[in-house]
């Protein structure tokens, strides 16, 4: 039981990990703020919920205390994201050449 | 203001794990008073509805999928050496009423494939999408904001 709690748990962490990885290549490559915004929102909040449950594998005992730092990360990481792109927008953040369409613009300039 | 308590109390004793006699005195007195000093403040908390439990669950694991699909979505994009983005910001409509659920709309749309909410003005939120499939309202709104709102609206109205 113990073994593959620990497996569990080994395997959790390597794909939070990964996740977290993939969120900072993410901040590199993206060529502007907002779209490092969601490069980065979205890694961060699953490669931490993945290692709080590889924690929880490895320490039941903390499960119920991890559980609720995931529940607070699953509503202040989009909040802080949200607030910064907004911030970014209205204090007119380069956007990338290749954005389509900003409807915000078009209407925050009518 | 009692569900409010209740969810203080809950919360205090989840984090303590422990049922001693004075832990709990302590929980009830400090969610007692929390409760009643921020009743107006916090009351965004209470809007939930208790029947609507099924529902919650059911729209939890549809927020996990969909949280999962988005970090498989951000990989792939991140890992392509083309970098495929046709980034831009939408315009979206939601039909929810009350603030909690359009605040956990918000949030959940942060949090799924290429779209992180960048502003809200009543009913209209403002999408900024990484892979612009239509910048009309209304085709947005059924790509971006529909799959969650069916559950909310049972949850918050």
């Amino acid at each position: 039981m113990d073994s593959v709690l620990g497996l569990l748990g080994g395997l959790f962490l390597i794909a939070g990990a990964a996740f977290l990885l993939l969120g900072g290549l993410g901040l590199v490559r993206m060529p502007d703020v907002f779209n490092r915004i969601q490069a980065g929102t979205k890694a961060t909040t699953l490669g931490t919920l993945f290692g709080l449950a590889g924690a929880a594998c490895l320490q039941p005992d903390w499960a119920l205390k991890l559980m609720l730092i995931g529940l607070f990360i699953l509503f202040t990481n989009p909040i802080s994201s949200q607030v910064l792109a907004r911030a970014a927008h209205r204090s007119h953040a380069e956007k990338s050449a290749l954005t389509a369409v900003d409807r915000l613009e078009d209407d925050q300039g009518a | 203001m009692i569900a409010l308590f209740a969810s203080l109390l809950l919360f205090w004793l989840l984090l303590n794990g422990s049922p001693a006699g004075d832990v709990v005195m302590v929980g009830v007195a400090a969610s007692l008073s929390i409760a009643f000093l921020f009743r107006d403040g916090l009351a965004i908390f209470a809007e939930w509805r208790p029947r609507a439990l099924a529902t919650t669950v059911r729209y939890f694991f549809f927020f996990l999928k969909e949280l999962i699909k988005a970090n498989l979505n951000v990989a792939k994009i991140v890992l392509a050496p083309s970098l495929p983005l046709t980034p831009g910001f939408v315009k979206v409509r939601t039909r929810l009423k009350s603030r909690m659920g359009r605040l956990l709309l918000a949030n959940s749309i942060t949090l799924t494939p290429g779209t992180l909410t960048v502003d809200m003005d009543g009913e209209w939120l403002y999408i900024h999408w990484v892979s612009v499939d239509s910048a009309e309202i209304a085709a947005a709104t059924a790509a971006i904001v529909t799959g969650f709102e069916e559950y909310l609206e049972v949850m918050y109205g």
